[in-house]
């Protein structure tokens, strides 16, 4: 079984054509790797399909504005991937 | 349909909330200056604008299951397909369906049929963002009101 980090980032290659090699824990999505914001919705789309969540992403952006988290708390990969195994395990709670 | 207007659907017929569903009528018109260009002597309707119908009646689908209170905005298409020409004077049935839809976008997939036989189909993207304000708000339900979206349907929770 693939870990959250392998999914992630073999996720991220695949919908924004970036090599995985390239893709790291201590990537951050947007300043690292480029990603906009409507490519995060087609990664957050295939996250959630993948792991059977809904990624909060209004609320992490609206929190991330209001200067209460910053950006690296959600868009860092190592960040973004314990966020989706507590969404997990909150689910199977 | 009012193509120069980019206003490609006629009439909401029919939108299922449990379903997660809605069916658009689309009435491509006899004549418009689209047809002038695409093409000279042999009018069609662009693909692109059927792209368009399909991505409107998924518009009017999410804002049905979102309560009209944020706004879809067309950011992809997969595995699309025109499957027939489609000449003026047509009568379309465009159809949609949620299949995906999380924090800040929507996924639908959608087809258009001409006398019951598929003429093209997509799987569309969407970014969907809070109304900026309430007068944008009315605007889209006076737009529903128009195409006779049957808003005693719809989703408020």
């Amino acid at each position: 079984m693939s870990s959250t980090f392998e999914t992630v980032s073999k996720i991220i290659s695949e919908t924004c054509d970036i090599p995985l090699e390239k893709i790291t824990s201590e990537s951050h999505a947007i300043d690292d790797l480029g990603i906009d914001s409507l490519d995060f919705l087609d990664i957050a789309f295939a996250i959630d399909k993948a792991f059977g969540i809904k990624l909060p992403l209004e609320k992490w952006t609206q929190e991330v504005n209001e200067g209460k988290a910053k950006t690296e708390d959600y868009f860092v990969l190592g960040a973004l991937c314990g966020k989706i195994d507590e969404l997990v395990a909150a689910k199977g709670a | 349909m009012r193509l120069e207007y980019f206003q490609m659907i006629t009439r909401v017929v029919s939108f299922d909330a449990q379903a997660r569903t809605l069916t658009a009528a689309a009435d491509v018109p006899a004549e418009s200056p689209v047809f002038e260009g695409h093409f000279p002597g042999y009018p069609l309707l662009p693909g692109v604008l059927m792209i368009e119908a399909m991505a409107q009646a998924s518009g009017w689908l999410i804002l049905g299951l979102n309560g009209l209170t944020a706004m879809p905005f067309l950011v992809g298409t997969n595995s699309t397909k025109m499957r027939d020409f489609v000449q003026p004077s047509t009568p379309l049935v465009v159809h949609a369906e949620m299949i995906g839809d999380g924090s800040g976008y929507a996924v639908t997939k959608a087809f258009i049929t001409r006398e019951g036989k598929k003429v093209a189909e997509a799987e569309i993207k969407f970014a969907v963002k809070t109304f900026p304000d309430p007068k944008f708000a009315s605007m889209i339900r006076e737009w529903g009101e128009r195409l006779q979206f049957p808003f005693e349907k719809l989703e408020t929770a």
